[in-house]
């Protein structure tokens, strides 16, 4: 409003809005105010002297008095106002009805006495504008200590941010996401992972069996893929070497809901296969990855382990990083690395060349090319990272457990 | 499993304490996961992978350390009288006639030995056998089956004794069991054997399950004066079928399983002979009565040192690659140049090529040492094609205010059927009842989760969880993604500053929307085709090109109380499966409109009858480019407004790109729009 009237010709008219107001506070302050341009009869230079000086000093006085942006507007439009103002009157009052030969002086004076009467008006609007714009930032003061208005985010779930994160380490390292059914066959999940039937390393994964399977052959049973190593073939069958794969889902055991079990979890898998993968590589790869996880002060340490579709397998221990590897905390133990420093993060090992051989035909010859692969668990890892008591918080998602990895 | 770390040190001279032993052990992978008891009881809990049963006992570690600390191991060498002589009875078993043993089994039974002490005193073991099998929590017996487990424990080889007396016929035969016999094993329970059961048997019955557990009735007791002495090689696969078959996980047969020492048999026998004639007295009957059906030989392994390297990362000197090959019993012999033939020892039957040796190698030099390297790759990151579009659900409902969720893919039969009528993907082996079948919706573990938070006083809730549904057609399974949403509680987090709301349809269909506003498509409309768990007047479906891809609404009041929900929940299912064969939205830059938009507001009176849609499609068929929305505005029902209908402030905006819009062509349009929704039945209030 102050804008647009400001930005209007001086003596325009108001905002439509106001206008009544303004007309009568006008009519308000012609009956109050003394000063009215009195029409000349003396046309000398002491009498012009005396009649502006009367009206700069009516029109000082009427500016000191203005005090808001209203009082500034009925001012203006005093002074101002084409129809009825001041400088209208001084137009029609002295120049209009001056003699010709005084005229030219007149004139003069008239413009001397308009600019200052513009300056002054523009002066107090500067000034009137000032001191409100103070006020009303007073007036809108608020209490900033009240608490801000929320809208909730969304929060990941902690295996999931744990999953991603995983994932997002690989694929900087130039591995692709690959995805496989939970529901797999016997085949898959087992024989051509170098899981022969009735091998006692099948004990090692308590399988939940889909039911009504017995009429078929055995390797195309169905079972809930107790790790994510199926995609690990089913890859390889449908892509050559080079290949460099993580392989994320939701895997099954037949354990039941503990504080430290679930019957269904999420495993990261990765493998990578080309002409000249070393041992050196998995190690590599895999000390580049928990550090880039869980920061770069972590160490690795690989032992040896079983696992029938690598050789040789390696188990990956990292220095706690909840302790730093000194296993306690200042007195207290470090419970989750059980005060030994270390903390094992996954399985892995070089592919074992009978795993290559149900891919050969594709061109997997273990003679040729040489692969490393490894597997995680996510749930765990989130566990022991956030410090999670109960496994099974995590599955009951309780909004007030999920808050806290906002 | 517990092993005595002096017992180990009986056969090695270790250089180290056992605290330093135990970390060497696992760095070659026989995992010591904690260690009890002082000094001479000090015992390790160890963890021994299920390819190693040559490690699970205190002989074949004292191998393992003396392979690691280059220390020499001791023999097993028992110490036996020579065999009497004199016997002054005649028949089976005695030194005149050796006691008869067949296999009929050669599949089954590669090896049977035995042996025979007569006149012996069974009773209770000698205070150092009973204190080291108290160490493992082994309980003591008597002292001729004291033996065996001791042995068993020593060097892994299990063996048996039965009561000599007590075979029927005088001999022993190895054969499947017959239909219909029945054999009472030690643990007292009566077993129907099968045909496909092997067993120890005598003239008449079975008397043990092969490499599983001893009969019952032959066991040795108080009253034993005569012993037969076991120690066969059993095929490893018909064991753990029976042990399985009998749910009977024995510590012999988990060693049998996994492979037994083929060239062990006579040693343990005369082990377990020599330790009940030291505590027993007894005689000694002839030579080891030793039957063979067929041989387990090892062929030699091909190892090219090359490999070693190939496959490993880092170079070893041949030296050291005999060294540890040979500290661990492996015998090479020196072929052409970098490569050797290597005999592999009988008790290591997880060795068959030349990776396993390249593994003994690897773990023996230890996994350390060898040098770390990242691979170069000369292949490409392919993405998945449906990671992007998993990923931008997944960052709108977080941005949205979803909290994810993680919850178990089982349900219930009822349950599953209530919330589907896919055909159900049952588990053969459920943990219980409640988790027999895979889910085949969402939306009963979206309620589960609403229902937990509930009633926990957690109210306003925003949840979503993304997962497999899974559903048979015919033999197979089919898996489709889904994603489900659960809402409930206040629209607006309470404060001070703002009156909350309730959550209501259309702030669900606002954020299905959103959802959905991501894929490329030529059309998305709503209709009411929802599962008949949802409101009936309160629920939708979204059909995108022609294609149901998502359900929504409130739950219908009487399913929210059969799961005792206290207040109006809301559910969205979205069908990924289908959503994803669209891309997702392209983007274009256009350039920004120069000219100024034309607005224009209508306040209709519209029948109840009419929807939105009618009305919105109405306008737009009318194919004026210049259009560019129509939004409903204020809606309002009741007091001056007649029943039946309902008022409807619509607003229209008009724009070209190409200059300003004069009145008269805004006025045109929508005259013509005004007419269509007259034609509607719509009659215009004001303007």
């Amino acid at each position: 409003m102050l804008a647009s009237a400001s930005g209007s010709k001086a003596g325009g008219a108001a905002a439509k809005g106001s206008l009544a107001t303004a007309v009568a506070s006008r009519r308000e302050l012609r009956e109050n105010v003394a000063y009215t341009v009195s029409k000349l009869k003396d046309f000398s230079a002491a009498a012009l002297d005396q009649a502006g000086e009367q009206l700069l000093r009516a029109l000082a006085d009427e500016a000191l008095a203005v005090q808001n942006e209203s009082g500034w507007k009925t001012f203006r439009d005093r002074w101002m106002a084409r129809k009825d103002g001041v400088l209208t009157w001084l137009n029609d009052g002295w120049l209009k009805a001056a003699p010709p030969e005084a005229k030219r002086q007149v004139g003069q004076r008239v413009n001397e006495l308009k600019r200052q009467v513009e300056q002054t008006v523009e002066r107090t609007k500067q000034r009137v504008l000032d001191s409100s714009r103070s006020d009303r930032l007073e007036a809108e003061r608020v209490d900033l200590t009240l608490p801000g208005i929320q809208r909730e985010i969304g929060v990941e779930h902690p295996i999931m941010k744990t999953l991603h994160g995983m994932l997002a380490v690989f694929r900087d390292l130039g591995y692709s996401v690959e995805e496989g059914p939970e529901i797999e066959t016997d085949y898959y999940n087992f024989e051509a992972l170098n899981f022969p039937p009735n091998h006692p390393a099948r004990d090692t994964q308590d399988t939940l069996f889909i039911a009504r399977q017995q009429a078929k052959p055995l390797r195309e049973q169905l079972l809930l893929r107790t790790h994510t190593s199926p995609v690990q073939i089913r890859t390889m069958e449908a892509k050559q070497p080079p290949i460099r794969i993580v392989i994320p889902g939701r895997v099954y055991r037949k354990d039941p809901s503990d504080a430290s079990h679930s019957p269904m979890f999420h495993q990261i898998e990765g493998l990578a296969v080309d002409s000249n993968i070393t041992f050196g590589d998995l190690k590599g790869t895999l000390d580049y990855a928990m550090k880039a996880f869980f920061g770069s002060s972590v160490k690795t340490s690989f032992r040896p382990s079983f696992f029938p579709f690598t050789e040789p397998s390696a188990e990956l221990m990292v220095s706690c990083f909840l302790c730093a590897g000194k296993g306690t905390h200042g007195s207290a133990p470090c419970r989750p690395c059980k005060q030994t420093g270390w903390i094992e993060i996954l399985g892995c090992g070089m592919v074992d060349p009978n795993v290559f051989q149900f891919v050969r035909h594709n061109g997997y010859d273990p003679e040729r090319i040489s692969g490393f692969a490894f597997g995680m668990g996510a749930d765990r890892i989130a566990l022991l990272r956030y410090g999670v008591e109960d496994m099974q918080l995590f599955f009951e998602n309780d909004v007030r457990f999920l808050r806290q990895f906002a | 499993m517990k092993l005595s770390a002096q017992w180990i040190r009986d056969f090695v001279e270790v250089p180290v304490d056992n605290r330093r032993l135990a970390e060497a052990l696992t760095s070659v992978g026989m995992g010591v996961e904690g260690m009890a008891g002082q000094g001479e009881d000090t015992v390790f809990e160890m963890e021994i992978g299920t390819n190693r049963p040559d490690a699970m006992n205190h002989y074949g570690l004292a191998r393992e350390a003396s392979a690691i600390y280059d220390v020499r191991l001791r023999s097993l060498a028992p110490k036996l009288p020579p065999p009497s002589a004199n016997a002054s009875s005649s028949g089976p078993g005695t030194a005149a006639a050796p006691f008869p043993i067949a296999i009929e089994d050669g599949e089954g039974c590669a090896r049977f030995t035995a042996r025979i002490l007569r006149e012996v005193r069974v009773g209770a073991s000698p205070a150092k056998i009973i204190r080291r099998l108290a160490s493992l929590d082994q309980r003591a017996i008597n002292n001729a089956v004291d033996a065996t487990n001791y042995v068993l424990w020593e060097m892994g080889k299990p063996t048996h004794v039965f009561d000599l007396d007590l075979l029927a016929g005088g001999k022993i035969i190895v054969r499947r069991a017959r239909e219909g016999e029945t054999l009472k094993t030690l643990d007292g329970v009566d077993r129907k054997l099968s045909g496909e059961d092997l067993v120890v048997a005598d003239a008449e019955k079975p008397v043990a399950l092969a490499g599983t557990m001893g009969g019952f009735d032959t066991m040795i007791t108080e009253r034993t004066r005569n012993v037969l002495i076991e120690s066969a090689w059993w095929d490893p696969l018909i064991v753990r079928k029976m042990s399985r078959r009998h749910g009977l996980h024995t510590d012999a047969s988990h060693r049998f399983e996994r492979g037994a020492d083929f060239e062990a048999t006579v040693l343990s026998c005369d082990r377990v002979a020599e330790l009940i004639l030291q505590s027993g007295g007894g005689r000694l009957i002839g030579e080891p009565i030793d039957v063979i059906a067929r041989r387990i030989d090892q062929a030699p392994v091909e190892l090219r040192t090359p490999e070693v390297q190939r496959i490993l990362g880092a170079r070893l000197e041949e030296t050291e690659i005999v060294r540890i090959l040979r500290g661990l019993g492996f015998e090479l012999v020196a072929e052409e140049a970098e490569t050797f033939a290597v005999q592999i020892p009988s008790w290591r039957l997880d060795v068959e090529r030349e990776i396993d040796l390249i593994e003994e190698i690897a773990r023996l030099y230890g996994y350390d040492k060898i040098p770390n390297r990242l691979p170069a790759f000369s292949g490409s990151v392919i993405e998945s094609p449906e990671a992007a579009k998993d990923r931008k659900l997944r960052t709108t409902l977080l941005a949205l205010g979803y909290h994810e969720t993680v919850s178990l893919n089982f349900l219930s039969h009822e349950e599953a059927e209530q919330f589907s009528d896919v055909p159900i993907i049952e588990i053969e082996n459920p943990l219980s009842e409640e988790a027999s079948v895979m889910h085949t919706s969402l939306v009963p573990g979206m309620l589960t989760m609403l229902a937990y938070n509930l009633n926990r006083g957690n109210d306003n809730l925003r949840l979503f969880e993304s997962a497999k549904v899974f559903a048979a057609v015919g033999p197979a399974a089919v898996e489709m993604k889904r994603i489900a949403m659960g809402a409930t509680g206040s629209a607006l987090t309470p404060s001070v500053h703002q009156a909350s709301r309730p959550f209501s349809f259309f702030d669900l269909k606002g954020d299905v929307e959103s959802l959905l506003a991501s894929f490329a498509h030529k059309s998305l409309c709503y209709d009411a085709e929802t599962a008949d768990y949802y409101h009936p007047g309160r629920s939708a479906r979204a059909v995108m090109d022609g294609e149901s891809v998502a359900q929504f609404g409130q739950l219908h009041p009487a399913t929210a109380a059969t799961r005792k929900l206290r207040q109006d929940v809301y559910i969205a299912e979205l069908y990924l499966d289908r959503l994803y064969r669209r891309g997702l939205r392209e983007f274009a830059c256009e350039p920004l409109p120069r000219y100024p938009a034309v607005e224009r507001d209508f306040s209709f009176l519209f029948p109840d009858s009419l929807a939105f849609e009618q009305i919105r499609r109405a306008c737009y068929d009318l194919g004026l480019r210049e259009v560019r929305s129509l939004l409903p505005v204020e809606i309002f029902r009741g007091g001056s407004i007649p029943p039946g209908t309902y008022s409807l402030l619509l607003r229209l905006t008009f724009q070209a790109n190409d200059r300003t819009l004069r009145e008269d062509e805004v006025a045109h349009w929508s005259a013509q729009i005004m007419k269509a929704w007259e034609a509607l039945g719509g009659t215009l209030r004001s303007q």
